[in-house]
């Protein structure tokens, strides 16, 4: 028993040094860390088996929250259970947690140099555009017939012109879902969920950076 | 106020399906609400959390708990918007692999998908008519407008890292500002 306590730290030891490393790297954006966690977690130390980081991309990229923190909680909850879950999540959040604390006290201190004041206008523009590309991927993998760009479009609408709560939309998205597949199929038509994998693929590489 | 912070961002962490983008627009709304910071604020604040790695809702939930209450505030606002998502991680790891193949489950992520593209859409409405501060015709907004632009086309055309068009916006905000 003592024996396998000590294992057991001993993975929760590892699995913190590995993601306390790869946090800073979440700079390459969300997916890029699944590259990182393949090299370290399949390759180096066999952990996991290559068909299980199909698995973590698709836990990863469906529960919400981001694609880095989410992997890293499936790697961890796989080894360790829940424990490991949580110091995985614990390690990759630590770093960006000081480097988003230094940016604010940095933030603070120069917030009324005017330079200052520009160069974050100019991330602001930045960031709108990413926010748009990021549109544009999510929209390219989740926009393939006419019901689901009724759905997008529909949600901006409501979004732009009523108080509406977004929480309403995002319980209202799975119900419409649902609805629309079933009806498809009453009627006999072809019912497809999912976008072909090739045609996803090709998006993947900088799909949704800081996600 | 603390507690506040807590469960604020755990409501936010919960729905926050598809990441960090298709949330900015209800943090803002939720804050401004409360009166915590302005609309020009909250606009800064986004834009610092941009220029460190990770999620940008993790980061601007962590800028804004620093804003109001210190590091304690970072750490605890940090802690709400993630731990929905460790569970979740947790249950689905659990539960949801064997249901994959779930009509159920996938048809539901087909409904759900679209309305997170809306909410990323929003969210770039939202946070791109602010930064003009409601006037189009002033060196500013044109400046924003050229910035946002020469960004797009540098990720989707020439494939700049994001990061790196961050980093030469900032310069360019230097420059034009």
């Amino acid at each position: 028993m003592k024996a396998r306590n000590k294992d057991h730290f001993n993975v929760l030891m590892q699995l913190f040094i590995i993601f306390f490393k790869l946090g800073p790297s979440t700079f390459g954006g969300g997916y890029a860390m699944i590259a990182a966690i393949e090299r370290e977690i399949v390759n180096k130390k066999a952990w996991l088996e290559p068909d299980e980081i199909g698995d973590m991309v698709s836990v990863a990229g469906s529960a919400p929250g981001g694609v880095a923190v989410n992997s890293a909680a499936f790697v961890g909850y796989k080894l360790a259970g829940v424990a490991g879950a949580a110091v995985a999540v614990f390690a990759i959040t630590l770093p960006t947690f000081l480097i988003v604390l230094i940016l604010s006290i940095l933030g603070m201190l120069f917030k009324d140099v005017p330079k200052v004041e520009a160069a974050l206008k100019g991330v602001h523009a930045a960031v709108v555009a990413l926010i748009i590309v990021a549109a544009v991927k999510i929209g390219k993998a989740s926009i393939m017939d006419i019901p689901t760009l009724l759905i997008a479009s529909g949600c901006v609408v409501l979004l732009l012109f009523t108080p509406l709560h977004s929480l309403y939309l995002i319980l209202g998205g799975p119900v419409a879902g649902v609805s629309i597949i079933a009806v498809k199929r009453v009627l006999g038509l072809s019912a497809q969920t999912e976008k072909k994998v090739k045609d996803q693929q090709a998006d993947l590489n900088y799909l949704e950076y800081y996600i | 106020m603390l507690g506040e912070l807590f469960v604020l961002f755990l409501k936010v962490g919960l729905i926050s399906f598809g990441g960090g983008y298709a949330v900015i627009a209800l943090i803002q709304r939720e804050i401004t609400e409360k009166g915590w910071v302005t609309a020009g604020q909250f606009q800064e604040l986004v834009a610092l959390a941009g220029m460190a790695p990770g999620s940008i809702a993790t980061n601007t939930a962590t800028l804004i708990g620093y804003s109001q209450m210190g590091v304690i505030g970072g750490i605890v606002s940090t802690i709400g918007i993630i731990l929905p998502s460790l569970l979740i991680v947790i249950l689905f790891t659990a539960f949801f692999l064997r249901m994959k193949s779930n009509t159920w489950v996938r048809s539901s992520f087909y409904g759900l998908r679209p309305i997170i593209t809306g909410l990323i859409i929003y969210a770039a409405i939202h946070f791109g008519i602010g930064s003009t501060n409601g006037s189009w015709v002033s060196w500013s907004a044109a400046g924003m407008i050229l910035i946002c632009v020469a960004s797009l086309i540098a990720v989707l055309k020439y494939k700049i890292h994001p990061f790196a068009v961050i980093l030469l916006s900032a310069v360019g905000g230097i420059v034009l500002f």
